[in-house]
């Protein structure tokens, strides 16, 4: 028995081997994030935080605004909508039928999973409307339901487009309507096939021509094989009228909301990138998208940084691969972009994008969980990004995971959907001079009320082990790993 | 004149032969898969590797279990020198076996790379020695 702990001690240390923990000095955000060395370590780190409920508190604002919860009991938020007469839609439901098909996908997403709502996705869209402009809801009803998965919301010129998983659809929509029936009109099938990212962001351009779709990769790095990245990972531009779609900017791995600027009407996405090469790769990032842009995906990131996990290699995409214009930090998970208009919620927040950040799973110390500003100046990223919305942490527990944002132009203030305590979330500057629908100068906060209780379930923590285990793995599996994969790759003759 | 009856066995019973011949073929399997897969980069070849090696670590398993078992309480208590070897051999292939898998867990070219390579061959050597111990050794019994 002693023999046999000898040999399985080992073994168990070097499981969790060669991982590195992450380097608070690291600065990765901004135009110039520090990017550390690949460490796709033999198991990632992992930290779930899982659900619970708000109990009788909040998410945390800075001084000088208020935040509520204007509706509870959504079933899986994702994006929301401002119509011209002050209503908002949520777009809820859940996507994704990607089958499993290595053992790792089962227990991956089982352990993901853990960090989820417990809820079904409603496959619907919700209207919240605030009668008196009190800046609480008065009636919250079922608008669209038999939707699959919807996502991207956009109203042009009476028409609503609602991207759901597969298909983009239209409805004819009259102001003040509080329910559309049917299923609508279906304007263009979406790239569907696996799902992997299942999510289908969109946006109208100024003019209403045109609509922005992102469509997420198939894979984290290419590992279902690159047939089916036809069309993934990539922006759809889609005309309007006709149906028509061409690729706008490709090679940009999971583009989850998209936004033009008010300043100079440019296409903007937040971008999740790769996960498995380490606690601090690769920020997920902010940027202006140009058209027919390659953004590396799957062969690098960051510009000309090589991912090695993914053969061949193609050097001469990695070559032309642009660098994204403004990083959010690693494994954030931005699900959600919008700009400020006329003041935006003043103060610090008075002119750039606000970020929703679902938050982490691929790293030992959590990031994102929070809505941050990123400060803009002459319609380009300006400065650090600014917490707005945060609190969602506790004692390692998630109590909610912001996804979309919407500035309320009308209103001067910001929505926040949040898909675990299945919470729309409304952020005003406090007491000033705001306007609002009815005309009101000033708006009280209010009594929020605190969302329902989500299940408790434990925590689930897998960490790396201390570093005396490492020292001895990392000297174990070292002479292995000497013999370089470049030997590896003329003995096979694959480059 | 002494008469001296002895009864041979084989070291493994049955349902041991069983759960080894899963590992003996699974690994040797995961290894042809592997090679497929740094020859040709086509991904469903590692994926067949991942769950081979699934496969022959779960019967792995089993199989070290059954031999701890034996060692103290079965048949192999009479071949003490050959089963603690034997037990050393399964031990290591499910250990190095385990390790493969979560090395095939990596995503694309680095769910084999030189590592797994390495691991597959290793967990079929050691697959192959441990079939040689358990089918080619008999236990023997002597009666006065």
């Amino acid at each position: 028995m002693n023999r046999l702990a000898h040999l399985v001690l080992p073994l168990t240390i070097a499981l969790a081997a060669c991982q590195v923990g992450s380097d608070p000095d690291l600065d990765q955000t901004g135009d110039q994030p520090e990017l550390p060395e690949q460490n796709d370590a033999l198991v990632p780190a992992m930290e779930i935080p899982t659900p619970e409920g708000w109990g009788d508190e909040l998410p945390i604002v800075p001084e000088g605004y208020t935040v509520s919860a204007i509706a509870q009991d959504l079933k899986i938020p994702r994006q929301t909508l401002v119509l011209p007469n002050g209503d908002i839609l949520v777009a809820e439901g859940s996507g994704g039928k990607a089958p499993k098909l290595r053992p790792k996908d089962v227990i991956a997403g089982w352990i993901k999973k853990r960090g989820k709502s417990p809820v079904e996705g409603g496959d619907r869209l919700t209207l919240l409307r605030d009668e008196d402009g009190d800046g609480q809801t008065d009636l919250q009803t079922t608008f669209i339901e038999g939707l699959d998965a919807p996502y991207g919301l956009a109203l042009v010129d009476g028409t609503l487009y609602v991207a759901n998983q597969g298909n983009l659809v239209s409805f004819e929509y009259t102001e003040g309507a509080t329910r559309i029936a049917g299923s609508g009109t279906e304007v263009t099938k979406l790239p569907a096939k696996i799902n992997h990212h299942w999510t289908k962001a969109m946006t109208a351009s100024p003019d209403g021509s045109k609509l922005y779709v992102g469509i997420g990769s198939n894979s984290n790095v290419g590992e279902r094989g690159m047939d089916v990245e036809e069309d993934r990972a990539v922006i759809w531009e889609i005309d309007r009228e006709t149906g028509a779609s061409r690729i706008f900017a490709s090679g940009i791995r999971n583009p989850t909301a998209l936004a033009f600027d008010p300043w100079n009407e440019q296409l903007w996405a937040v971008v999740n990138e790769r996960d498995e090469l380490g606690p601090q790769l690769v920020p997920d990032y902010l940027t202006s998208v140009r058209d027919g842009a390659f953004y590396g995906w799957p062969y690098s990131y960051y510009g000309q940084n090589v991912d090695p996990r993914i053969k061949p290699a193609r050097p001469d995409l990695v070559n032309k691969a642009v660098v994204p214009d403004y990083a959010l930090g690693s494994h954030v998970a931005a699900l959600g972009v919008d700009f400020t208009t006329d003041g935006g919620l003043g103060g610090r927040f008075a002119e750039g994008a606000f970020v929703g950040m679902h938050g982490s799973w691929n790293r030992a110390d959590p990031s994102g969980y929070k809505v941050v500003f990123v400060p803009f100046r002459g319609g380009r990223p300006s400065g650090e990004p600014i917490d707005l919305l945060t609190g969602f942490l506790k004692d390692g527990h998630a109590r909610g995971r912001p996804v979309g944002v919407t500035y309320d132009e009308a209103r001067g203030v910001l929505y926040v959907a949040d898909d675990v305590s299945n919470t729309v979330w409304r952020i005003a500057p406090r007491g000033a001079a705001r306007r609002n629908s009815s005309g009101d100068t000033t708006q009280l906060p209010g009594d929020p009320r605190p969302p329902s209780t989500a299940p408790t379930t434990r925590k689930l923590r897998l960490v790396a082990p201390p570093e005396t285990g490492m020292a001895l793995a990392c000297i174990g599996c070292a002479p292995l790993v000497q013999i370089s994969n470049r030997t590896l790759n003329s003995l096979f003759g694959i480059e | 004149m002494d008469r001296t009856v002895t009864n041979s066995r084989s070291f493994a019973n049955p349902l041991h032969a069983i759960l080894l011949a899963f590992p003996v073929a699974l690994y040797p399997a995961a290894l042809l898969t592997d090679i497929t897969y740094l020859n040709t980069a086509e991904i469903q070849w590692t994926n067949f590797s991942s769950w081979l090696i699934a496969g022959a670590d779960l019967f792995a398993g089993l199989v070290l279990a059954s031999a701890l078992l034996a060692i103290f309480f079965g048949r192999a208590r009479h071949a003490k020198g050959r089963g603690t070897l034997y037990l050393i051999v399964i031990a290591a292939m499910f250990g190095l076996g385990v390790l493969n898998a979560f090395q095939h867990a990596r995503d694309g070219w680095h769910s084999v790379g030189t590592l797994g390579l390495m691991l597959s061959i290793l967990c079929s050597i050691l697959a192959l020695i441990a079939a040689f111990i358990a089918y080619g050794t008999q236990t023997v019994e002597k009666r006065a």
